[in-house]
């Protein structure tokens, strides 16, 4: 049940935002996240942006793992 | 998104750590799973295949459809009764088994039952629907309860007044707590719920290391991310230092979602919940605070349901304490299928069982 997707919101308004997840165009509420704007990506669970998701972070992890696959 | 390049790096990184994981842990151990979803992220990438013989994955009581007691779906199925009641509800809830009945027989006969993806719809349910009351089955974890929360918030400020919710949220911490206290439970490290710790942050795991020198590790969904977490783990148990980690920082902040935190204690309060297969645990629940009580079903729309006590051979709640693996279980497979669930851990998609039986058996040693 705490299955979540990440999205790119290309559109907000007030308290909602469009977002676009594999294509496809859904609306979700930014209740939860009202600091998230136009071109974040976000974590989106049960029509909710629940939290921003930090790129450089993503990147970073596999950086570290490819190192570490280089020494080992 | 920092994703590996190719399928082949993929199966480099993942062999690399396997290897180390391996190396690290030189005794049986124990780590359980606390999340449903980490549950079948576990079974579809093959993990507990991959992982040394000497590494075993338990699943913990982390699917909320499951720990949902049958007096909630009795009372659910009260309500949908009411010829002046539409029901709302994520499609999990559907199947689960109550005392006499599910809330999929009750819609067969004719009651208003409605499946929603978010909680938010109940309100344009409520908006085309004036003349009827729509209670929402708000269930769910940390990730869940805010947006249930948020739902009431924006009730308010609509002034729709025939929207209610039926709350039985829970929260993760005290469920840990009881299990680390029960002698049959041997754990030995915890992968914890990425997407619970994205609102709560990585401080109300504290306690394991703190009180029960326990490895925690924040973990996230993809292959990677799980066998990067046990690894974590597999260190942490080396080197016998546990702490929290977190190995989910693009989207666990150490302080979570402060927002959603502050919206859900604006609309609810701890209270002692009953878990299915555990019992009653104190402050593992939410309730509606006083002054949200006129979007709270059970105080608008009081019901007095009877919860007959079912004679049955079901061992969910060993199941869901990981004290047995659901093949122990003399209904499993046989009695008890996906499309004839006997106990909750067979009718969530994530619920142990169902995981189990639709995955294969596979390598699962843990209370044989």
């Amino acid at each position: 049940m705490c299955l979540a997707v990440p999205a790119k919101i290309i559109d907000k308004k007030d308290q909602m935002a469009v977002v676009e997840v594999n294509s496809i165009q859904r609306q979700v509420s930014l209740m939860l996240l009202p600091e998230a704007g136009i071109g974040d990506f976000v974590l989106i669970h049960a029509g909710f942006a629940i939290q921003a998701i930090d790129e450089e972070e993503a990147n970073l992890t596999n950086q570290l793992l490819r190192e570490m696959n280089g020494i080992a | 998104m920092g994703l590996p390049k190719n399928n082949n790096e993929t199966k480099e990184m993942a062999q690399s750590l396997i290897r180390e994981i391996d190396r690290l842990i030189t005794k049986p151990v124990r780590l359980m799973e606390v999340c449903g979803t980490h549950t079948v992220a576990i079974f579809r990438a093959g993990i507990r295949q991959l992982l040394p013989p000497q590494v075993d994955l338990v699943s913990g009581p982390g699917c909320p459809v499951c720990v949902t007691p049958d007096e909630y779906i009795d009372k659910a199925i009260a309500y949908a009764s009411r010829k002046d009641v539409i029901l709302t509800t994520f499609g999990d809830m559907l199947r689960v088994p109550g005392s006499t009945s599910s809330l999929g027989e009750v819609k067969a006969t004719g009651a208003d039952i409605r499946v929603v993806y978010s909680p938010l719809e109940s309100l344009t349910i409520a908006a085309q629907n004036p003349h009827k009351k729509i209670i929402f089955l708000a269930v769910g974890f940390e990730t869940t309860a805010p947006t249930a929360a948020a739902t009431v918030l924006a009730t308010k400020k609509q002034n729709l007044t025939n929207l209610f919710l039926l709350s039985a949220h829970k929260i993760v911490p005290p469920a840990l707590k009881v299990l680390l206290a029960d002698p049959a439970v041997k754990i030995d490290g915890f992968l914890l719920p990425g997407h619970v710790c994205a609102i709560t942050g990585e401080r109300p795991f504290d306690f394991l290391p703190k009180t029960y020198h326990m490895p925690a590790v924040v973990a996230g969904f993809e292959p990677l991310d799980i066998l990067r977490t046990i690894y974590r783990l597999a260190k942490q148990i080396h080197d016998d230092r546990p702490a929290v980690e977190n190995e989910y920082k693009w989207i666990v902040k150490p302080d979570g979602n402060p927002a959603a935190r502050q919206i859900l204690s604006e609309v609810y309060e701890p209270t002692d919940a009953v878990w299915r297969g555990i019992g009653t645990i104190p402050d593992s629940g939410l309730q509606m605070k006083d002054q949200y009580s006129a979007f709270d079903a059970q105080v608008v729309l009081p019901m007095v349901t009877k919860t007959i006590a079912k004679k049955t051979a079901c061992r969910c709640g060993e199941v869901l304490r990981g004290i047995i693996k659901p093949t122990a279980c003399q209904l499993f497979g046989k009695d008890c299928v996906p499309e004839h669930p006997i106990g909750a851990c067979m009718v969530s998609v994530e619920g142990s069982c169902a995981a189990w039986y639709k995955y294969g058996s596979g390598r699962y040693t843990y209370g044989t």
